[in-house]
């Protein structure tokens, strides 16, 4: 157990609308299919305030994060120029409390695909 | 096998302990979760041991009678002792002491007469948990260790020493790789740590991959060690995995201290994994347990066993396993003398505090299970009436020996329970609110259907307050009904309790170490008597 | 005015025509969020890197658009193909509008 808590690890929700609005501004309201994009980061975080996370879409022109359970659900955009390898970026970011992270890649043909995971903030404590 | 024929004996010697049809060409000894343990020690296991999700009723959530039955153990056994909880103080007293680092060193002396190039390796948490350890910042365990002819380790509790300490153990004294294929600077994402060493043995490439605890910043201080990053990294295993493969490894060993269910499912996902030598969750398993084409192996804790693995690796690959776990009865294990010597002469500065008696205990101390035991219990005790609290909270550790029934508690034996870096006994104001999401949060950590999501300790203990809990409920609801058990009232989340605890993982926390707390408790006592613990009422349907 | 604001790059010294490189870049930045109080409760003004690019003789690699949930001392690693010898520029786009670049060398064979 734990003394103070920089972020109490309860699930954090931001409002359901304003993670809508923020992708209907990225996709136009186009279908979102789910192939084509991999998001990593870890399922524990061991410290809320940064917590690596890496995108990964092969073809992609753009990628844009979102953490679902902060106040503000907006993390940052990736585009990318004609002198990238790959469409993959990796970067670090805050995170209220338990939370989904959202990426969604605008690929080269138009289409939008989308990949989440969990990332638990935790008070910690304790062990084997 | 070889454990209904030793029990029908009753009488065993230490040959029957080391006997072993020797085959293959690769033989490894793993030994792991010792604490720092250097003298035999009684060491209870635990009765409550939940799984969830996938590793619900499976090895190693299994125990007493059901675990018993499943591996052909007969009652009131040797083995029962060993491996289980029923009538344990009686058995204790019938089979004396387990482990001891002389017994282990004979073990490991007999292992190599008969195959000399056997690889010993450690799984970690060996720097930990001792008076000695402590007072030598674990130079006593290296001095062990090294002694012992140990071929790679890696490591959790280590850490705790601080980071200085343990680049200054990796640097100037540890003579055998320290290895952490998950362990990255956090500044530029680089590997802070070999992540495998390559041995040649019986003519064949072995790889051994070392994982350290994933949790570490979480489940320990992470100011302790900072710019370090860990996690389970599933994909960089892989990576490694590879990596060792291509660099012509037959056969791969993971020496692994994620934890039982975590190494589970890393089997599954992770392909290329002969065998993974499991530390960090204190399981014994006399069998190994085979997941795809990966041998999954217990070897316990405390320096109760010692696992003997046989490796028969022809045309590139592990064709064939042959396994032992032995158990260290100290009584019937003859001590190796250079161990002896070595072990008494770096307890020798400490051996009037070791020795030195604080009080009795009519009940058995011991610790391990997933809710509470009556070492915590007693520890929750001390938090509330010497630091005049509402509630105490004690950590969910698996570590710390047993004291048996109207035995002496010695310095010895409270340091068995308390030793470590971050000792400070606080206390602080917690509303009811914030009391419920920390029982929730740590209950997650146990409970998650995801092993990834798991970091591997037992539930927070408390003292002075009682709740129910349902492990299959989803975080924020498990915990409810929570009590005062001084009024009798529910815990209001609006109103504030005072909460005294120890170990908390923040930094600046003020307080006196939890051994000072306790032993002013034990003292005023004399004896103590632990009343049976009924206040946490556990929903497992 | 940020203050204390330091670039750090990793690119390898030379490369093979087409080859992916990995780039590492690391600023230290606090990246104040707008979310935080000070002791007296006043809210502390936002002031982030807001923006990040990366080009390569004038040849874009990454775009980088900012918001607040980007970590203190925001950091980037992404991979890049050079087509001939030149040089990277790196630049940080602050709030308070400093921009901060750095440039790397790269030879390829
Ligand atoms: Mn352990
Ligand atoms: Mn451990």
């Amino acid at each position: 157990a734990a003394l103070s808590l920089a972020a109490l690890p309860m699930r954090a929700l931001a409002a359901t609308d304003m993670v809508g609005e923020a992708i209907t501004a990225f996709t136009g309201g186009a279908d979102v299919g789910e192939r084509g994009i991999t998001l990593t980061a870890p399922e524990i975080a061991e410290n809320g305030n940064t917590v690596p996370i890496e995108v990964d879409a092969p073809g992609a022109a753009a990628i844009m994060v979102l953490a679902a359970g902060n106040p503000n659900p907006d993390v940052g955009t990736f585009n990318f120029g004609p002198l990238a390898a790959s469409q993959f970026a990796s970067t670090r970011i805050r995170l209220a409390g338990t939370q989904d992270v959202i990426a969604i890649a605008k690929m080269a043909d138009g289409s939008f695909v989308r990949a989440s995971q969990e990332v638990k903030v935790t008070i910690g404590g304790c062990g084997g | 096998g070889n454990w209904s024929r030793l029990a029908a004996q009753q009488a065993m010697t230490q040959d029957d302990l080391l006997s072993f049809d020797t085959s293959g060409n690769v033989t490894l000894i793993h030994i792991t979760d010792i604490h720092a343990q250097l003298v035999p020690t009684w060491f209870r296991e635990p009765e409550i041991n939940l799984g969830v999700g996938e590793a619900l009723g499976q090895p190693p959530h299994i125990t007493g009678t059901d675990f018993l039955r499943r591996y052909g153990i007969e009652a009131n056994s040797a083995l029962q002792y060993a491996l289980s909880y029923p009538d344990f103080s009686a058995l204790a007293r019938q089979y004396g002491r387990m482990g001891g680092a002389d017994r282990i060193a004979t073990v490991v002396k007999a292992i190599r007469a008969d195959r000399p190039d056997a690889l010993l390796l450690d799984g970690g948490d060996t720097w930990q948990g001792s008076l000695t350890a402590l007072r030598t910042q674990g130079q006593d365990m290296v001095n062990v260790f090294n002694a012992l002819g140990t071929d790679a380790m890696t490591s959790h509790w280590e850490f705790t020493l601080g980071l200085d300490r343990v680049t200054d153990i990796v640097d100037n004294h540890l003579q055998f790789p320290f290895l952490g294929a998950n362990i990255f600077d956090a500044e530029w994402d680089e590997p802070a740590y070999e992540p495998y060493q390559m041995f040649e043995r019986g003519g064949v490439q072995v790889a051994v991959i070392g994982q350290a605890f994933p949790y570490m910043p979480i489940a320990n201080p992470g100011y302790m060690f900072p710019g370090l990053s860990f996690g389970v990294r599933q994909e960089r295993m892989a990576e490694v995995v590879a990596e060792a493969r291509a660099a012509g490894a037959e056969a791969v060993v993971v020496l692994s201290h994620n934890g039982f269910d975590v190494d589970r499912k890393l089997a599954a996902n992770v392909p290329g994994i002969d065998v993974i030598l499991t530390g960090h969750t204190h399981d014994a398993l006399p069998e190994p347990l085979l997941v795809g084409k990966t041998h999954l192996i217990a070897s316990g804790s405390h320096g109760k066993f010692v696992s003997r693995l046989d490796l028969d690796v022809r045309d590139g690959e592990v064709k064939g396993v042959n396994h032992k776990l032995i158990p260290i009865f100290s009584d019937v294990i003859a001590p190796d003398s250079e161990m002896t010597a070595l072990v008494e002469a770096e307890r020798a500065p400490f051996k009037d505090e070791l020795t030195e008696v604080l009080g009795r205990t009519d009940g058995l101390l011991y610790r391990r299970g997933n809710f509470n035991g009556t070492w915590d219990d007693l520890i929750c005790d001390a938090l509330l009436e010497e630091r005049e609290a509402d509630i105490a909270l004690s950590p969910g550790f698996r570590w710390g020996a047993s004291v048996l029934p109207d035995q002496d508690i010695t310095r010895e034996d409270l340091m068995n329970a308390t030793a470590m870096s971050y000792p400070e006994a606080y206390r602080s104001e917690m509303t009811g609110e914030l009391l419920h999401t920390i029982l929730e949060d740590v209950a997650d950590n146990l409970f998650n259907p995801d092993p990834y999501y798991q970091q591997g300790g037992d539930m927070v203990r408390v003292g002075g307050m009682g709740y129910r809990i349902d492990i299959n409920q989803p975080q924020g609801s498990r915990i409810t009904e929570m009590t005062l058990l001084k009024t009798g009232e529910r815990i209001d989340p609006t109103k504030t309790y005072v909460v005294a605890g120890w170990a908390s993982v923040n930094p600046e926390v003020e307080g006196p170490p939890i051994w000072d707390v306790v032993e002013a408790h034990i003292r005023r006592q004399g004896t103590v008597s632990v009343s049976p613990n009924d206040s946490v009422q556990v929903v497992t349907g | 005015m940020a203050t204390g604001v330091k670039p750090r790059v990793r690119v390898p010294k030379s490369a093979s025509a087409g080859e992916a490189i990995t780039i590492k870049t690391l600023i230290s930045h606090q990246m104040e969020s707008g979310q935080r109080k000070d002791k007296e409760g006043n809210i502390i003004p936002r002031s982030i890197i807001n923006r990040f690019t990366v080009d390569f003789d004038g040849e874009n690699v990454i775009d980088v658009a900012l918001e607040p949930a980007i970590s203190t001392n925001p950091y980037f690693e992404f991979e890049a193909t050079v087509p001939a010898s030149g040089s990277f520029v790196f630049t940080w786009y602050d709030d308070d509008g400093d921009i901060y670049t750095e440039e790397k060398a790269i030879t390829v064979s």
